[in-house]
């Protein structure tokens, strides 16, 4: 029952103000290898800014944020040089944005969309960029032949898993996700979760899904953190958290939700 | 020297203006720009532009360049698309006639000073000599990136991997690079360049050139520069790899093969040559050939 | 096998508060304590609404105990339900301790064959060999259970509740684990499919599982269990 494996992230007490404002309070966490961690709470509880912070997106005003790296040890991801943190979060870090439109280029075409970080990292050899993207975007569920097409002419689910292909063709080992399905239908969104659940299990990804919706949580997160007012409020078991909530607020969360 | 002045034009300097139009504080300001051009190769260095008596587009950024370096015992030429006696030529040879009074040629060969628009003279260049490009958009990534905080943190970081998703595009989409002009170019192994407009089939002879390489953006405000036997490569794709024009036809006036073609339409019925577009070549090679 | 108890409950207490409610208490658990060997089937009795799901649930880690101590152990290592980190209870929930409730929460898009086979799955991702067993330990176990092999791809939400409740079992059973929680294994199966479950539970009790078990259907308990135990006992 034990195992020796260490965290592959570190989130030690950090905090953001937002003028007069602690947008993210003194907050801690851990995340290992292949787990995935959901960040709940209602809009302006600081959630989004939590996972900016944690992506390297946004500097926080207090604490540290470490990350081990495949090759290179444990680093300190602010302590990093801005090109090596650049570098780490397009090859072992992933970022899935709220709004597709946000994620990819819209005027370049999937596979162009899908091959970039490859480009980025110096492949310069087109046919295996290509054979890299249509891989990809077979494991996304999308057609081989709109490899061709811009993301302009894409429904709003196909958007979303072409972003992830785009993001994980490099093989990242931590991805961060913005209210991946919000902006989509219900049966759009039961498909891209199922997806999602499928590529983080498969390819053994850690995770923090930043998302206001419990049934997210419950199908794809292994564990929970509930965000009240910039402060971690109660974490714990993602099925522990909804089927007996200890905090108020965190029973106030449940009980709000509509059982169809 | 050798130089041949305008015809028709006297080589009398306009009295009132500094000698080359602008004032001597620019030309230091705009040679330090070029100074530290020269130490970065590729690097776009800001500079104060200054109002030109030409609007932007006809070549102010490389009129400044040409201006702030121009010295009394220097020849110049001036091409536009190949030619100097277009008419983007002529108005900036006749510009520097008249504020420094200094000798104008045809000929690559007599001259110290080029100021070019989209041609690299096929003639080959001499470590005497400086090229002066005129640039339209200095910046190789813009239409890929608009935002400018982004394109700079990506030359500072040597992110350049969104050139090639350019290159990818025209390959997924045409089976072929199609870019043929203001082909990018990576400078000294560091450097993301645009090389102006020019075509790709002039961008080899960018590489290891014994001339120094200016290039000025007025309206953008940029100087950046190739030193001397600096590396210039263009990029491609192993399996796509960069490649210069080929035409099937010779210069119907010279003969040549190897130069840069223009396809000249000649009457309504279709009719058509094609001509180098470097014309003093041409003229070189005639003379040589005795061809009228 | 070792003869230290596989589960060693001590003084558990359970207390509900609900916040939105003006902070009322429901005390579920009081002082429950007891233990359960290798080999050993305890089957839980008393009236609805005497803690027998929720203690179960305890132990599977899925609420929180409010007091007391819960230790799992797969006769090499021990767990302390009530401290343990996420982490840790994720861990035993792979490995140690398999759980089968009366519902089933069913995951949209997966074939019920996956369903069942995805506790033989983890770690095996890449190893086809591995994958491919996974998935025949899964069809011998849907066979057994009589669910026809034309469900066998379909994603079991539109199932009748006795198909769910033996999806729910051969999931629950398909990797032996040392520890197992039932709750009402058989409340809504046919007569042939309970003698089916009831085998099955007996053919791992005799393995060495340690099973704890709400069964109401008296027959079944009479031929699983090996000890009942009266949450009356602990009031």
């Amino acid at each position: 029952m034990s195992d020796h494996e260490l965290p592959i992230l570190k989130v030690d007490k950090l905090s953001k103000r937002y003028g007069n404002r602690l947008a993210v309070d003194d907050v801690s966490f851990d995340l290992w290898p292949g787990e995935v961690l959901a960040v709940v709470g209602e809009s302006g509880s600081g959630k989004t800014t939590l996972l900016n912070c944690v992506s390297a997106r946004l500097e926080p005003d207090h604490g540290q944020v470490s990350f081990r790296t495949r090759h290179e040890g444990t680093v300190n991801v602010y302590r990093l040089s801005q090109a090596a943190r650049r570098l780490l979060s397009r090859t072992d870090w992933g970022y899935v944005h709220q709004n597709p439109v946000d994620g990819l280029r819209m005027d370049v075409s999937a596979g162009a969309n899908v091959g970039e970080r490859l480009m980025a990292l110096g492949e310069r050899h087109y046919g295996r960029i290509r054979q890299e993207a249509v891989q990809w975007l077979t494991r996304v569920e999308m057609q081989e032949d709109r490899i061709d097409e811009s993301p302009i002419t894409f429904s709003g689910g196909m958007r979303q898993r072409l972003q992830i292909a785009r993001n994980l063709v490099t093989q990242p080992r931590l991805v961060f996700m913005d209210e991946p399905t919000s902006g989509l239908d219900v049966s759009v969104q039961a498909k891209l979760l199922d997806l999602l659940r499928n590529l983080t299990q498969q390819l053994h990804l850690a995770a923090i899904v930043v998302t206001h919706d419990l049934a997210v949580a419950r199908l794809l997160a292994h564990r929970m953190l509930v965000m009240k007012d910039g402060r971690i409020v109660e974490q714990g078991l993602t099925d522990q958290l909804l089927d007996d909530p200890q905090h108020p607020y965190t029973q106030l969360l449940v009980s709000s939700v509509l059982q169809p | 020297m050798n130089a041949r002045t305008e015809l028709g034009t006297p080589a009398t300097t306009e009295s009132g203006y500094n000698f080359a139009y602008l004032d001597e504080r620019t030309k230091r300001m705009i040679r330090r720009a070029i100074l530290k051009a020269v130490a970065i190769p590729g690097y776009q260095v800001p500079f104060g532009s200054r109002e030109m008596p030409l609007p932007y587009g006809w070549g102010t950024g490389g009129i400044q360049i040409t201006a702030s370096i121009i010295g009394a015992d220097d020849v110049l030429k001036v091409i536009d698309q190949g030619a100097d006696d277009t008419v983007n030529a002529v108005n900036i040879r006749r510009f520097f006639q008249r504020t420094t009074g200094v000798a104008t040629t045809d000929r690559t060969t007599e001259a110290t000073l080029i100021q070019t628009r989209h041609r690299i003279p096929e003639t080959p260049l001499q470590a005497h000599q400086i090229m002066i490009y005129q640039v339209p958009i200095p910046e190789p990534l813009a239409k890929l990136e608009p935002r400018e905080a982004e394109t700079k943190m990506m030359h500072g970081l040597s992110e350049y991997g969104l050139m090639h998703v350019k290159l990818y595009e025209d390959i997924a989409r045409y089976g072929h690079i199609v870019t043929t002009y203001d082909y990018p170019v990576m400078v000294d192994d560091r450097y993301l360049m645009s090389p102006s407009p020019i075509p790709k089939f002039d961008n080899p002879k960018m590489n290891m050139n014994p001339a120094l390489q200016l290039f000025g953006a007025g309206r953008e405000k940029r100087i950046y520069a190739v030193p001397p036997y600096t590396k210039v490569e263009s990029l491609g794709f192993e399996d796509h790899p960069f490649e210069v024009q080929r035409w099937s036809h010779h210069c119907a006036l010279c003969g040549a093969g190897e130069s840069f073609l223009d396809e000249v339409i000649t009457d309504d019925a279709g009719g058509r040559m094609f001509l180098c577009s470097d014309t003093d070549y041409c003229g070189q090679r005639r003379t040589e050939q005795k061809l009228p | 096998m070792t003869t230290d108890p596989a589960i060693q409950i001590r003084d558990l207490a359970k207390t509900f508060v609900l916040h939105n409610q003006g902070g009322a208490e429901l005390a579920v658990l009081r002082r429950v304590t007891f233990d359960v060997h290798p080999g050993e089937c305890v089957a839980l009795d008393g009236p609805s609404g005497a803690g027998k799901s929720t203690l179960l649930k305890c132990i599977y880690a899925n609420y929180r105990a409010t007091e007391g101590t819960i230790v799992v152990s797969d006769g090499k290592d021990a767990v302390e339900v009530t401290t343990a980190a996420p982490r840790t209870k994720l861990m035993m929930r792979k490995t140690t301790v398999g759980y089968v409730s009366q519902f089933l929460r069913a995951i949209p898009r997966v074939p019920s064959l996956d369903i069942v086979a995805e506790p033989l799955m983890d770690g095996a991702e890449g190893d086809p060999k591995r994958l491919a067993d996974a998935r025949r330990t899964a069809e011998t176990l849907l066979l057994r259970l009589r669910i026809p092999v034309r469900l066998w791809s379909v994603p079991p939400a539109t199932f009748s509740g006795g198909e769910q409740q033996r999806i729910n079992i051969a999931k629950g059973l398909i990797r032996p684990r040392p520890v197992l929680l039932l709750d009402e294994p058989t409340a809504s199966l046919d007569a042939d499919n309970r003698i089916t479950v009831t085998a099955m539970i007996n053919e791992a009790r005799q393995a060495g599982a340690a099973i704890v078990g709400i069964f109401h259907d008296q027959r079944v308990r009479e031929s699983v269990a090996t000890r009942v135990i009266n949450m009356a006992e602990f009031r």
